[in-house]
């Protein structure tokens, strides 16, 4: 299904290029994203991986343009191409007719993301209100109808409820409904399932491909979870300390990580099967993300790489891309010459 | 021999409300659970938000009471024990909580922190203090010149580090970790996971684990117990999680849980419905609301649980 797609690619709906954005603090500018280039493709999920901090959520803010403006840098030299927006320098007068409408996001936190003085109804129909010319009547109907397609039961009584009421399964359901109801193109979920109980994830995550395969939206699936991503992505691409240090189809990534981080990343999680010994040490990354402001010379990886070399202090490494459309950000990638060969890839 | 044994401990939380703030109604938080931790052993308890596993986790420490039922540690009943008679089991039982930002007194140093509860129980004589901090300090694998550091300038990891060296500075038997690695990274909660396995071996603890996510529990417990809206619906030794798990709830959370292999893309499986509020229990099972295989009996008669042999129990009419 998603190889297919890969042979008979359309042009990609969104070019992100050397995206770079920095923030204005008291201790002086820190770049919290540092060239980051990428492609969405129609009816394609992207994961984009990583740990706290790794600027995953500044990548999508920065799509979204949702970065309080007064501190945020977005460097000169980034672009990011829809439709032929630049959405990096349009006016906000433009961005606010995209934003919501053609590119929608979904935040981590339920909870905090819904207005909590406003019915779930009022909050839909804002949307619609400033994006469609529907009328009163028909914009409820359509309310009443994403409810219905997000699987809430009782959408018409629903729809007069206050987030409060809703239980936090429901209130993701809710923000989904909203991001959906304006058909967009591209749909940003940021952690969409962290804050939720697995039995509610998997209700999520089930919704979510649903969507995609109806409305044939492209997702930017961000998240921390490497089950997530390998259930749900067609392409993944791993960041860490502002930098994307791999990229490539979920399953080349899990079956031959390239990049010593991505690796030891998918050997550090507790193996759920049958193939379990009993209290086995994990093979865990030793040490900790370095500070944003403390960046070493080199390669961010290498004070937790356990093949890094005199090398990869003195020089950071480029994001090669390979012809299998494989990147890596790396100066000894692990080689995938003993890869086992997939018939489809 | 068991360290730990609870029998039938319900834990309900009067909710107030009305112009007098009169108890309006009770929360059922805990249903009668029962269970027995032998030494050394380790525990774990798995459920979603709201199941009752924290609760659990404090009320058999006594950080709360109980509301009925018993807890016997050490061959000695400690449910009714005074503030006064409760003392020496306080240092002999600790606990790891899940928030390691909120945990820590933000105004302590580590050292200080530290130094506290080992004086209060006067674990060493005071001329040691100094070396028996140290020793602790980097045992959890902090760097020596942490001591004098307050809290926040410690990432996450880190900070649970400390909330661990502060659990063992008391030289516990019995320790309640209550979601020590959920807060944390994956690369971090593999290794705070680890520090836990060597600790656990060196001082032979006995741990009550409790977390949400199956994959850490099966890694790390002997056992595992299931809990859903307060009850125990399964109960089973880990090894055999994925052979022999046979409760439609426990079944559903394996299902639910995303395998990180993409060669292995199946449905998640989805129940309907969200868990029930526990003001009201369905009379019946209370998993019945959302139960794929619930049949008429199910709503009108609560399964207790019946042993299937090989240390294994489950609470439903429908498994044989």
């Amino acid at each position: 299904m998603t190889d297919t797609k890969t042979t008979t690619r359309q042009e990609p709906i969104l070019k992100i290029r050397n995206l770079t954005t920095r923030f204005r603090t008291d201790r002086g500018i820190v770049t919290a994203i540092d060239d980051v280039s990428f492609d969405v493709y129609p009816g394609e999920t992207l994961g984009i991986v990583g740990e706290s901090g790794c600027g995953k959520t500044v990548t999508s803010k920065s799509i979204m343009r949702l970065l309080p403006e007064h501190i945020t840098i977005i460097d000169e030299k980034s672009s990011m191409e829809f439709e032929g927006i630049n959405l990096a320098t349009t006016s906000n007068g433009q961005m606010r007719k995209v934003r919501g409408n053609r590119i929608a996001m979904i935040f981590q936190e339920p909870m905090t993301s819904l207005n909590p003085v406003f019915t779930v109804g009022w909050q839909i129909d804002e949307a619609l209100k400033y994006h469609t010319k529907l009328s009163r009547s028909q914009r409820r109907e359509r309310s009443i109808e994403m409810l219905r397609l997000v699987e809430i039961p009782n959408p018409e009584q629903r729809i007069n409820e206050y987030p409060h009421q809703l239980s936090g399964g429901m209130r993701q359901r809710v923000m989904i409904a909203m991001a959906l109801c304006c058909e967009p193109d591209v749909l940003i979920a940021d952690e969409p399932t962290t804050a939720l109980d697995v039995t509610i994830q998997a209700q999520i995550l089930d919704l979510m491909n649903g969507l995609k395969e109806k409305l044939d939206t492209a997702i930017i699936l961000i998240t921390h979870d490497l089950g997530v991503v390998a259930q749900v992505c067609d392409r993944v691409q791993v960041m860490y300390a502002g930098r994307v240090i791999e990229s490539a189809s979920v399953y080349d990534l899990f079956h031959t990580p390239r990049h010593p981080y991505t690796k030891a990343l998918l050997e550090s999680i507790p193996k759920a099967a049958k193939t379990r010994v009993k209290s086995a040490r994990l093979p865990a990354i030793e040490g900790i993300v370095p500070s944003l402001w403390e960046l070493p010379k080199g390669c961010r990886f290498q004070d937790r790489c356990s093949i890094a070399t005199d090398h990869c202090i003195e020089l950071e490494p480029d994001l090669i891309t390979d012809e299998n459309n494989r990147s890596v950000r790396c100066h000894t990638p692990i080689t995938v010459n003993n890869a086992p060969v997939r018939e489809n890839a | 021999m068991s360290l730990l044994k609870v029998q039938n401990l319900v834990k309900q939380f009067p909710v107030h409300g009305g112009v007098l703030n009169r108890v309006v109604k009770k929360v059922n938080a805990v249903n009668g659970v029962s269970f027995e931790i032998a030494k050394g052993e380790t525990f774990g308890v798995v459920g979603e938000s709201g199941c009752g596993k924290s609760t659990l986790g404090k009320a058999v420490i006594r950080l709360i009471n109980s509301t009925s039922g018993s807890i016997e540690y050490d061959s000695k009943v400690i449910t009714n024990l005074s503030h006064k008679e409760m003392m020496p089991y306080r240092r002999r039982m600790q606990i790891i909580f899940q928030d390691p930002y909120s945990s820590l007194n933000p105004r302590l140093t580590i050292n200080a922190l530290l130094k506290e509860a080992i004086r209060f129980h006067n674990i060493i004589p005071a001329n040691q203090m100094n070396d028996y901090i140290q020793a602790l300090i980097t045992k959890v694998g902090l760097r020596a010149d942490s001591r004098e550091k307050f809290p926040h300038e410690f990432s996450g990891g880190q900070r649970q580090r400390i909330g661990i060296a502060r659990a063992l500075a008391l030289k516990p038997e019995f320790i309640v970790a209550d979601e020590p690695v959920s807060a944390l990274d994956v690369s971090i909660q593999a290794q705070v996971l680890n520090l836990m396995m060597d600790l656990r071996e060196e001082f032979g603890l006995t741990i009550l684990f409790i977390s949400h996510d199956l994959k850490v529990v099966q890694h790390f417990c002997d056992r595992i117990m299931v809990m859903y809206l307060g009850f125990v619906v399964e109960m089973l030794p880990a090894e055999v999680l994925h052979d022999r798990a046979s409760h439609p709830y426990t079944q559903a959370l394996l299902g639910a849980n995303p395998i990180d292999d993409p060669d292995d893309r199946h449905p998640l499986t989805v129940l309907q419905g969200d868990v029930p509020s526990p003001f009201n229990l369905p009379q019946g099972c209370p998993f019945v609301g959302r139960c794929p295989i619930a049949e008429d009996r199910c709503k009108t008669d609560r399964p207790s649980l019946e042993s299937k042999g090989d240390g294994h129990q489950v609470a439903c009419w429908k498994v044989e």
